[in-house]
Formats: C-alpha cells, sequence, structure tokens
C-alpha cells in the first residue's frame, strides 16, 4: 500500500499540482520515522513510507509549513489526523485550498516502545504486516508479537476510521467506531477523591516539564505560549514546588477544552508514559453530557459548545454539585 | 573477587539503608524502571537503562540555592542548604557513569558549584555492567566499556551472583565497611561474561560511526554552516524531552518565586537549549530559529565540548534520545548526516 501512496504522491509532484509532501522519512531501524517534507519525486519514492509506525499526526507541521512555503503542500493523513486538520481550520490557521489531502486507511498503529519492552531492547529491525510484528534481534533471531498486543496506547480507544476530510483517499472509508473510550475515565470517576488526587499526583509526579506534550498538539497553536513567556511567572521550566508544577497540565488540558479532537499525540509522546489523554477525555465527557454529543474537527462550520452561550446551558451549580461527591 | 548471592541481595539493601540512603532503578506501573529511595520491598530493576538518567542525584531537576528576606530596606539572604546526607546509588551504567565524568568538568572547574559539589561528595556510585545492549546503544563509539563501568565500585551480575570491584579510596572504604556481607569467589564467570558482551556490543549498529573531523577547531566553522542542519531540525518540536532525559545536559536557569511580600525562593531548574527562551538577554535568545538551537546541542556535545575537554565527547550513548524523542530525530542521525559515515 505504501508504494501505491508514494506513487501517486510522487505524481502530484511531478506534474507540479504541489509543491512538497509532508509525510513520514525512514530512519535507521524501519520504526523510528521522523515526519519530513519531500520535495522530489525520488525522495519520497525512496525515502518516505507509510507503515504501522507511521504514528505521527502531521496536521500540525502544515501551519509553520504553509507560512513559509510557496503553492499547495500534500499531507498524508489518517482518520484520527483529518479531525485535528478540520479543528484548525477551523481556527484559521491555514487556506484549505492550499492542503490537498491523501486520507490513508489505518487499522491502528504499533508501539514500538511496548515491542521492545516484550521483545528486547536488541531489535534492529522491526515489521508488521497488520497482524503480526516480526524483529529481527542484532544476533540475527526473528522473534513475532501479534499486533494486537502492541497498539499504541493512542489507538487502542481508535473513535473513528472514518476521514472526515480528504482529496484524494486510499483504501474504503471506515466509520465512526463504538470506541468504549470513556471506560477508563469512569474507573477515575468511580475513585474517591482522596484516591483520584492520589492516581494524578503519582502519574504527574513523573513530569519532567519537557513541554513534549504541547509542543505535538495540534490544539496548542497559539502564537507565544503562556508557558513560554517568563514574565507571567508559569514559566515552562519546572517550577519550585511540585504541585503547582502538577497543575500546568490540569490548566493544559482546561485550555484545549472544547477543541481538543483526542488524537492522542500526548500521551504518544510522553517521555515518562504519563496517561494525559485521560484528562482531555475527562473534559470531553463533560462537554458530552452537558452540552450534547460533540467531536471536535467533527466538521468546520458548527459553533462549538464552549463558545457558544445558551439558554438551556448547564448552570454551574451542577458543577458544584458534582464536585461535593 | 567479592561476591554476594542474589537472595541475599535485599538484606544488603536493608543494611546499607540503615547507615546511608540507597537509590536504585526500581520497576514502576509503568512497566518501566526509574531511579528511587529503597524501601523494604523494593526489587532491584535489572532493566538496561531508567527512563531519566542517574544525573538527578547530583544536578537535580529543581534545587533551591537560598532565600532572600527583605525587611524595611534590609535585605538578608539565607542559605536553606539541608545537610546532605550520604547517599549510595546502585545499579548505575557504565554510560551514565561516564555522564558524571562530564559533568564533573562543567560543575567541578573553577568557579567550583558548591551545591553540585556537596552532593558529589556525599555520593558513592555502585555500577552494575551491561550484559544485554540494546540496539540503540553506542557507548563504545565514545570508548566507554559497558563492561567494565567504572564508579566507586563496580558490580557484575552473573546467574545467581553479584560480583563487587572497589575501584576507589571511597569503595574500599565502603566494602571495608559492609565486609561481612561479601564472600570471596573466582571471577571466571565475570571474565566469561565480559567477553559474551563485548562480542555483542561489536555486532551493535552504531558502535563505529566516524566521528573523524567533529572535536576539532579545523572544521569547526565548516560543520557550523553546513546546509544540513536545516533539514535534520524540520520536524523538531522544540520541546525539551531529548535535554532532559540526556545524562549529560547541564545547562540551567535561576529563577526565584515569591513566596510573601517581601520573601523570594530563589533556585535553579534544569534548561534546554531547545526552548525559546534559552539564555534570554536584553536582545531575546540569540538562536532566533529552530535550527540555531537544534545545531547547538549537536555542535555543543560533539564539538565545543570535546574541543574544551581533551576530547571527551559529551555524548556517552546511552541511547535514551533514541527511545525518547516524539520525533525520533537524534544524535545519531545527526552524526551519520555530518559526519564521513
Amino acid at each position: 500500500m505504501s508504494t501505491e501512496i508514494m506513487k501517486r504522491a510522487a505524481e502530484l509532484l511531478k506534474s507540479g499540482e504541489v509543491s512538497l509532501v509532508l509525510g513520514w522519512r525512514v530512519g535507521d531501524f524501519d520504526y523510528d520515522l521522523t515526519p519530513s517534507k519531500f520535495r522530489t519525486a525520488e525522495d519520497l519514492e525512496k525515502n518516505c513510507i507509510y507503515n504501522d509506525f507511521s504514528a505521527a499526526n502531521l496536521s500540525k507541521y502544515l501551519i509553520k509549513t504553509l507560512r513559509k512555503e510557496e503553492g499547495k503542500v500534500l499531507v498524508f493523513l489518517k482518520s484520527c489526523d483529518t479531525y485535528s486538520f478540520n479543528q484548525l481550520l477551523k481556527e484559521h490557521k491555514f487556506d484549505r485550498e492550499r492542503v490537498y489531502i491523501i486520507g490513508v486507511p489505518c487499522d491502528e498503529k504499533v508501539d514500538f516502545d511496548k515491542v521492545k519492552t516484550i521483545l528486547g531492547e536488541d531489535i534492529i529491525k522491526m515489521k508488521s504486516d497488520g497482524t503480526t510484528v516480526t524483529v529481527t534481534t542484532t544476533e540475527g533471531e526473528e522473534k513475532t508479537i501479534a499486533k494486537s498486543e502492541v497498539i499504541l496506547q493512542k489507538c487502542v480507544n481508535c473513535k473513528s476510521r472514518k476521514h472526515v476530510v480528504y482529496d484524494e483517499l486510499f483504501g474504503d472509508e471506515g466509520e465512526v467506531l463504538n470506541s468504549h473510550r470513556f471506560d477508563e475515565v469512569a474507573k477515575i470517576e468511580a475513585m474517591k477523591p482522596e484516591e483520584r488526587y492520589e492516581f494524578w499526583r503519582g502519574e504527574l509526579s513523573r513530569c519532567i516539564r519537557c513541554n513534549a506534550c504541547r509542543d505535538v498538539c495540534p490544539a496548542c497553536t497559539c502564537e507565544h505560549c503562556v508557558f513560554d513567556n517568563e514574565e507571567s511567572g508559569v514559566e515552562q521550566k519546572v517550577a519550585s514546588n511540585d504541585f503547582e508544577e502538577n497543575q500546568f497540565h490540569i490548566i493544559r488540558a482546561f485550555h484545549v477544552a472544547g477543541r481538543c479532537t483526542d488524537c492522542g499525540e500526548c500521551s504518544r509522546v510522553c517521555p515518562e508514559h504519563i496517561p494525559l489523554h485521560l484528562l482531555n477525555r475527562k473534559i470531553i465527557s463533560d462537554i458530552d453530557e452537558f452540552y450534547g454529543d460533540y467531536q471536535a474537527g467533527d466538521d468546520v462550520d458548527s459553533i462549538a459548545p464552549l463558545t457558544m452561550f445558551n439558554q438551556v446551558d448547564v448552570e454551574p451549580s451542577i458543577v458544584k454539585s458534582r464536585g461535593d461527591n | 573477587m567479592l561476591t554476594l548471592k542474589e537472595n541475599q541481595l535485599d538484606a544488603f539493601f536493608a543494611l546499607i539503608e540503615k547507615k546511608r540512603e540507597l537509590y536504585l532503578p526500581v520497576e514502576q506501573n509503568t512497566g518501566k524502571s526509574e531511579f528511587k529511595r529503597w524501601v523494604e520491598g523494593d526489587k532491584y530493576s535489572t532493566a538496561l537503562r531508567t527512563t531519566r538518567s542517574a544525573k538527578n542525584f547530583f544536578f537535580a531537576k529543581s534545587e533551591n540555592l537560598y532565600d532572600i528576606e527583605m525587611n524595611d530596606k534590609k535585605v538578608e539572604v539565607i542559605d536553606t542548604r539541608k545537610d546532605c546526607n550520604d547517599f549510595v546509588i546502585f545499579g548505575v551504567r557504565a554510560c551514565d557513569v561516564r555522564s558524571f565524568d562530564v559533568l564533573d568538568n562543567v560543575f567541578l572547574a573553577d568557579p567550583v558549584d558548591s551545591y553540585y559539589k556537596n552532593r558529589r561528595d556525599h555520593g558513592l556510585v555502585i555500577s552494575m555492567a551491561c550484559s544485554k545492549p540494546a540496539a540503540t546503544c553506542f557507548c563504545a563509539l565514545f570508548d566507554i566499556d559497558a563492561t567494565s563501568p567504572n564508579g566507586d565500585i563496580q558490580a557484575w551480575h552473573v546467574d545467581d551472583t553479584y560480583y563487587f570491584d572497589p575501584i576507589t579510596e571511597k569503595g574500599d572504604a565502603f566494602v571495608e565497611e559492609f565486609k561481612e556481607c561479601f564472600t570471596e569467589a573466582d571471577d571466571a564467570p565475570v571474565r566469561k561474561q565480559k567477553e559474551e558482551t563485548l562480542n555483542k556490543i561489536e555486532k551493535l549498529p552504531f558502535v563505529k560511526l566516524n566521528l573523524d573531523g567533529f572535536a576539532t577547531e579545523e572544521k569547526l566553522t565548516e560543520l557550523f554552516d553546513r546546509p544540513e542542519w536545516k533539514d535534520l531540525s524540520e520536524a523538531c518540536l522544540g520541546c525539551g524531552t531529548c535535554t532532559y532525559v540526556c545524562p549529560t545536559c547541564q545547562c540551567f536557569d535561576v529563577k526565584d518565586y515569591k513566596v510573601s511580600e517581601g520573601k523570594t525562593k530563589r533556585y535553579r531548574v534544569w534548561d534546554s537549549c531547545m526552548y525559546s527562551n534559552f539564555t534570554k538577554m536584553a536582545a531575546a535568545n540569540p538562536r532566533l530559529t529552530q535550527t540555531e538551537r537544534f545545531r547547538q546541542r549537536f555542535m555543543h556535545k560533539l564539538v565545543y565540548y570535546p574541543i574544551k575537554n581533551e576530547g571527551m565527547y559529551g555524548c556517552v550513548g546511552c541511547g535514551r534520545c533514541l527511545v525518547s524523542c516524539p520525533v525520533s530525530m537524534n544524535i545519531v542521525k545527526v552524526i551519520k548526516t555530518m559526519g564521513d559515515n
């Protein structure tokens, strides 16, 4: 499939319809792909690949790419990435006309770190055929594991196989899934307040304030983040006490509330494996409950619940009464 | 060589903890290991590496320096340093042990960083030889021998036995103090393991990369001006993951926290050259683009640092950045692109 996709993208590049392609560049181990620009058909066909390790969401790169580059940019988007794309469009981050989207089929990505944890760290080759992941060790030994056991966290509760926006689609169109993505949230909600506090303190205490979650997040597109402003008193580096430190993630979750599409990139990139997506999901589940089901990025026209006032909106008292539990 | 059976390890830890603070890698609920203070019931993790390096013991993520109190027009500076207890770090890999040398060159050079030195003086390092290197390991590229990991006491784990070899005065004093824990045994199994591991290391993909031309002043400007920096850095998110998981990244910022009117806490925190407000001066960060920031990090490790430190590189080949970078860009890809590989 990757070869066909790249062939098509190369055609568009050669014909001049697009001036560059945003894709995933091959690395040293098959799995260590880097988001990259491809300007020639030759580079694209040789070094760009779409496989079970193409987890990175490329939509955010469009913002800076379109500012710097002339012409039309081709981007490969998986179904979840298309929601991010739409949300960025809704926020007027770039012009739709300047992007050519090739929708690429996705049936969950592989967490290479998980594979290494289970099969060992001496892996020099890692391939996935869609059902089985096969690795080769430095000693030349081959080992396999079922793909279902090493699914990337962000794909475990895949919300949709449907591409909500594209110019061209490879594979069959998928559907919105019954993801059960709020089950984990429900578990945390069911905890006693003290338990819940301990849970999050435990998770967030590992934070090293690298800001990767923010920097990768397609909803975090401020020109100058408040956490980068040393005048703000809440600068990006670690705070003087760890409680203040823990607040960073909660503040960030609130800041992207109603705009987070639940793409899961925050948890994917966290070097400390903090389940940050659960904070966002909690807010998404509350928005659904208070204002009716809403999926950010589903479209570009609707008015988001948190940016609109309606007389039937919930009163703040409901929040308070829930807080008493 | 001094030995200890695996089933005596916890008793050994309990004994150390009676007299010192003991830190070692323990598996977390994430399945990954991190250094933590040992408590009864903690099991020593033999994982190849901890997610975070061991630099935190000497160069802490966040550290209070002093308080400043102002009453009327009188300013008082209060040293808030707590007495540092003697502590032991057990299970440090060779790459992390070398990183302490890299940090020493910075923090112990004149003027000596007394906060760092204090921790260094109170810490004792028991290293642990590697026997199952990862494909992302490349310490051998920097002449680090993962099978003779240095520190105050070197250790090996072969089958059900731990072997110990004190190599500093501090190490000698420590084994003398805890001599009732050890028994003498032949070190043939250690020699065998070393040989087998060195064979494995030989086959790792990055241990023979070509570093020619990096650590020399002659090539500095040429490397600095190479056009490839732009492509290499284009995916960089500008986050600080690589710098914070890196055992040798040593930059910090000094910040003030206003506790209350007239009372300020001055503390230092890890900083990252990848950040837009790093080394911010009156005229802003001198490195305006991410490409320049990205270049700085690698030029520092591969060019500036070794030039200033008799050829010692500012990278120890632990491979953490290879594992943790959100966009899989790392020092190996830089060496491959910029070097003659």
